[in-house]
C-alpha cells in the first residue's frame, strides 16, 4: 500500500513523504526534498564568474579565470556528491532491524542500520534553536544494560520534517515497535 | 515472531534439492547454509552433516526443502519434497519455492504442534538475502558472549545478526566440497564452482615457514648480542641512551623479530599489526635505498662534505659576532662590564676551540659521511636518525654554552634567593620544610645585604646570557624534534591498514563494543 503527501520543512521548504505499508511489520517513509533548482546554480556561477572577471581585469593573470571555472566545477560536483541530500529512509522491519538510507543528488546513497535488539524506543524530541523545532531520534540501549540509554540516532537530519509530519511517521513506528515489544515479552 | 529465513544469494539460482544450515531459536532464524541437490541417499547426508558439526562446532542440520521448478507446477516434485519432511524432521520445516524464470517465490514455514501430529501451524516467513562471499571474506570479530552464560555453552550469546554470520563464517569445513570433488553428496553454495585461492598466496604461505624459521634465529641471535652485558658499561651504556641511531635500531630490530616470529598471530588485530609493521619496514627499506641511489650519483657526498666545514666556520662566525655584541651594550642595555668580557672571552675562547677541532676533523669527513650514507640501506628511519644526531654533535657547542649559562644563573637564583630570606630575617628550615624566622647577628647581615646586592646588580648580565644561549639551544631543539617526528612517522603510520581501506573495505571489521 502506497501514499503520498505534502508537508512542509523548518524553513519552510516543500517535502513529500511517501509512505510504503510493506505488511503489518514491515514499513518505510521517504521524505524527498525539492532538487536542486537551476536558478539558485545560475546565481552562484554567475556571482563567482563575475568576481573572477573582476580580479582578472585588475591583475591581468588569466589564471585566475581558470582558477575560477575549475572552482566552480569541482564545487558542484563536491555539493552534489557530498552535501546535497535529495531523499531520506526510513525502513523498519519488525524483529530485524531499522534502516536509515540518505540518497545524494549525485546517486550516492549511503545506509546506516540498527539492530533491533539495540532498539529502546523511537521518540519526538524538541530542542531550541532560535524557536523550538521538533526532531525524531531513536534510542538505543546496550543489549547488557536494557534499562540505560546508551546512544541517541537523530533521523532525518537533513530534510528535517515539522511536527505533522513526524507525528505520522512516529506513530506508525511505535505500532510496529509495540508489536515487537508484544511478541518479544511473550517467548 | 515472525521466521525469518537467511538465504544465501548464490543458491538462488541452484536447482531444487534440501536445504542445510542451521535453526536459531532464540531469533526464531533459519541461517541457510547450502543446498543438497538430487540424487542423494539420506544415510549419506545425514553422515555428512554429523561429520560438519563434529569439525566446526555448528549445529547443521536439515532445515527443509528447496524447489527451484518450471512455470506449470510439478505435482510430483511437489509430493516428493513433503515426502522427505517425514525423513528429515525439523521443526520448523521450511518450503522455500520459486518459478523458473520469474521473480515470484512462495516461502512457507510448518511448525507442528505437539497435541496434534497431524496438524501443522503456516507461519509468516521472512526471506532475507545475504552475501555468502563478502560474509566469509570479511574477518569478523566473534560475536560478544555475555557474561551471565555457562562456560560451556558455545551456541549461546546474544549477539543478534552478529551471531547468525558468525554462524555461517564458523561453517568453512561445509564449503570445502566443491562440484568437482566425487563425494556422495552434491551441494550448490558459494564454492561450489571451485574453491577460490590464489597461487601467490599459497607459495607464500608455503615458503614462510621455513623463512621465517632462519629470519627468527638470526635475528635472536642479534638481540642476544646487543643484550649482552659488555654494552652496560659506563662509556658505552652513556653513549648508547643519548644517540637516537641506537634507539631507533632497536626499535627496528624489535619490529623485524616480532614479524619472523614462528608463532601465528592469535587474532585479527594482532594479524593486522604485524602486517602494518611489515609494510612499514619495507617502505623504509625502499625509501632508503632511493635515498642512497641519489646520495651517491653525482658525488653528492663529496659536495656535502666540502659544504660542512664553511658551514660550521659560518656558525661559529655568527657566534663570535652575538657574543661581540652582547659584550658591548645589546638591545640598548648596560651590562656590568667585568662580568661582561669575562663571560665573553670564555666564550669566545670555547668556539676557538670548537672550530678547531672541526678543521682537524676536516680531512676524514669525506670518508665518515661515505659510510655513514651506506647505512641509509637499512632504512630512512636510521638515516634521519643519523642526521639527527650529527646535528646534534656539530651544535655540541651550543649545548655547553647552554649549560654554563643555565648553571651560572641558577647559582644565582639561588644565592639570591637566600640572601633576600636573611635580607627580611627568615631562614629556611631544612628539618621542617619552611621559612622561619631567624636573628642574625650584626656582621652576618652586613655581608649579607653586600652579598645580596652585588648578585642583584650582576643579575641582568647572567640572565641575558642565559635567555640568549637558551633561545639557541631550543633552535637546535626543534630541529631534532622535527626529525624525530618524522622518524616516528614512517614507524609508526599503518600504511596497510589504509590500504586495505582503500581497496578492501570488507576485510576491515569494527570492533566490537566493549561489554
Amino acid at each position: 500500500m502506497e501514499d503520498e503527501r505534502s508537508f512542509l520543512d523548518i524553513c519552510g521548504g516543500p517535502l513529500t513523504l511517501r509512505r510504503r505499508y510493506y505488511s503489518s511489520y514491515c514499513r518505510e517513509f521517504g521524505l524527498s526534498s525539492a532538487r536542486l533548482s537551476l536558478r539558485s546554480v545560475t546565481a552562484v556561477t554567475c556571482t563567482v564568474w563575475l568576481v573572477a572577471y573582476g580580479l582578472f581585469t585588475l591583475f591581468e593573470n588569466s589564471m585566475i579565470l581558470s582558477s575560477a571555472i575549475f572552482i566552480t566545477i569541482l564545487g558542484l560536483l563536491g555539493y552534489l556528491h557530498f552535501v546535497k541530500i535529495d531523499q531520506e529512509t526510513l525502513l523498519i522491519i519488525d524483529s530485524l532491524g531499522i534502516q536509515m538510507t540518505s540518497s545524494y543528488a549525485s546517486g550516492k546513497e549511503s545506509t546506516t542500520f540498527i539492530e533491533m535488539d539495540k532498539v529502546k524506543d523511537v521518540i519526538v524530541n524538541e530542542a531550541i534553536y532560535m524557536k523550538v523545532i521538533y526532531y525524531l531520534c531513536i534510542l538505543l540501549k546496550d543489549p547488557v544494560k536494557p534499562h540505560e540509554i546508551s546512544q541517541v540516532v537523530p533521523v532525518f537530519q537533513s530534510t528535517k520534517p515539522r511536527l505533522d509530519c513526524l507525528i505520522e511517521v512516529y506513530r506508525s513506528c511505535q505500532e510496529i515497535l509495540a508489536r515487537q515489544k508484544a511478541t518479544s515479552a511473550s517467548p | 515472531m515472525v521466521l525469518k529465513a537467511f538465504f544465501p544469494t548464490c543458491c538462488a539460482s541452484a536447482d531444487s534439492g534440501l536445504l542445510v544450515g542451521r535453526w536459531v531459536p532464540e531469533q526464531n532464524s533459519a541461517v541457510v547454509l547450502a543446498v543438497v541437490h538430487f540424487p542423494f541417499i539420506p544415510i549419506q547426508v545425514k553422515e555428512l552433516l554429523a561429520q560438519v558439526q563434529k569439525v566446526s562446532q555448528v549445529h547443521v542440520a536439515v532445515l527443509g526443502t528447496w524447489c527451484h521448478r518450471q512455470q506449470e507446477p510439478k505435482e510430483s516434485l511437489g509430493h516428493f519434497l513433503e515426502g522427505l519432511g517425514a525423513i528429515f524432521s525439523h521443526d520448523p520445516w521450511l518450503q522455500l519455492c520459486r518459478e523458473r524464470g520469474t521473480r515470484f517465490w512462495s516461502c512457507k514455514a510448518y511448525h507442528q504442534v505437539s497435541t496434534t501430529p497431524d496438524k501443522s501451524i503456516e507461519d509468516q516467513v521472512m526471506l532475507i538475502f545475504y552475501d555468502q562471499r563478502k560474509v566469509l571474506l570479511s574477518w569478523l570479530h566473534p560475536p560478544t558472549v555475555l557474561p551471565d552464560c555457562q562456560a560451556g555453552d558455545t551456541t549461546a550469546s546474544a549477539g543478534g545478526l552478529a551471531d547468525i554470520f558468525d554462524t555461517v563464517a564458523r561453517s568453512e569445513v561445509l564449503f570445502q566440497n566443491n562440484q568437482f570433488d566425487e563425494g556422495p553428496v552434491r551441494l550448490s553454495h558459494w564454492q561450489s564452482e571451485g574453491v577460490e585461492a590464489s597461487i601467490l598466496v599459497e607459495l607464500t604461505k608455503q615458503a614462510s615457514g621455513p623463512v621465517c624459521l632462519l629470519l627468527a634465529s638470526l635475528l635472536s641471535l642479534l638481540s642476544a648480542v646487543s643484550a649482552c652485558r659488555l654494552w652496560k658499561l659506563w662509556p658505552l651504556s652513556f653513549i648508547r641512551r643519548k644517540l637516537s641511531t641506537c634507539e631507533q635500531l632497536q626499535h627496528r630490530l624489535k619490529h623485524l623479530s616480532l614479524i619472523f616470529s614462528t608463532q601465528k598471530a592469535q587474532s585479527p588485530t594482532q594479524l593486522m599489526k604485524k602486517a602494518n609493521m611489515l609494510v612499514s619496514v619495507l617502505i623504509d627499506v625502499a625509501l632508503g635505498l632511493l635515498l642512497l641511489s641519489w646520495l651517491h650519483n653525482n658525488n653528492r657526498i663529496g659536495q656535502l662534505a666540502n659544504a660542512l666545514v664553511p658551514v660550521a666556520d659560518r656558525v661559529a662566525e655568527e657566534l663570535q659576532h652575538l657574543l661581540q655584541w652582547l659584550m658591548g651594550a645589546p638591545a640598548g642595555l648596560k651590562m656590568n662590564r667585568a662580568l661582561d668580557q669575562v663571560l665573553g672571552r670564555f666564550f669566545l675562547y670555547h668556539i676557538h676551540l670548537w672550530i678547531s677541532y672541526i678543521h682537524l676533523m676536516s680531512p676524514f669527513i669525506e670518508h665518515i659521511l661515505w659510510h655513514v650514507g651506506l647505512s641509509a640501506c637499512l632504512g630512512m628511519t636510521v638515516a634521519l636518525s643519523i642526521l639527527s644526531d650529527i646535528i646534534a654533535l656539530l651544535t655540541f657547542h651550543i649545548y655547553c654554552f647552554y649549560v654554563y649559562g643555565a648553571r651560572l644563573y641558577c647559582l644565582k637564583i639561588y644565592g639570591l634567593s637566600s640572601l633576600w630570606r636573611l635580607f627580611r630575617g627568615k631562614k629556611w628550615n631544612v628539618l621542617r620544610q619552611r621559612v622561619d624566622s631567624c636573628s642574625y647577628d650584626l656582621d652576618q647581615l652586613f655581608i649579607g645585604t653586600l652579598l645580596f646586592t652585588i648578585l642583584v646588580f650582576l643579575l641582568p648580565t647572567t640572565a641575558l646570557y642565559y635567555l640568549v644561549f637558551t633561545l639557541l639551544r631550543l633552535l637546535v631543539v626543534t630541529v631534532q624534534g622535527m626529525i624525530h617526528l618524522l622518524v616516528d612517522l614512517i614507524n609508526s603510520l599503518p600504511l596497510y591498514s589504509l590500504g586495505l581501506r582503500l581497496c578492501r573495505p570488507y576485510r576491515l571489521a569494527d570492533k566490537p563494543p566493549a561489554l
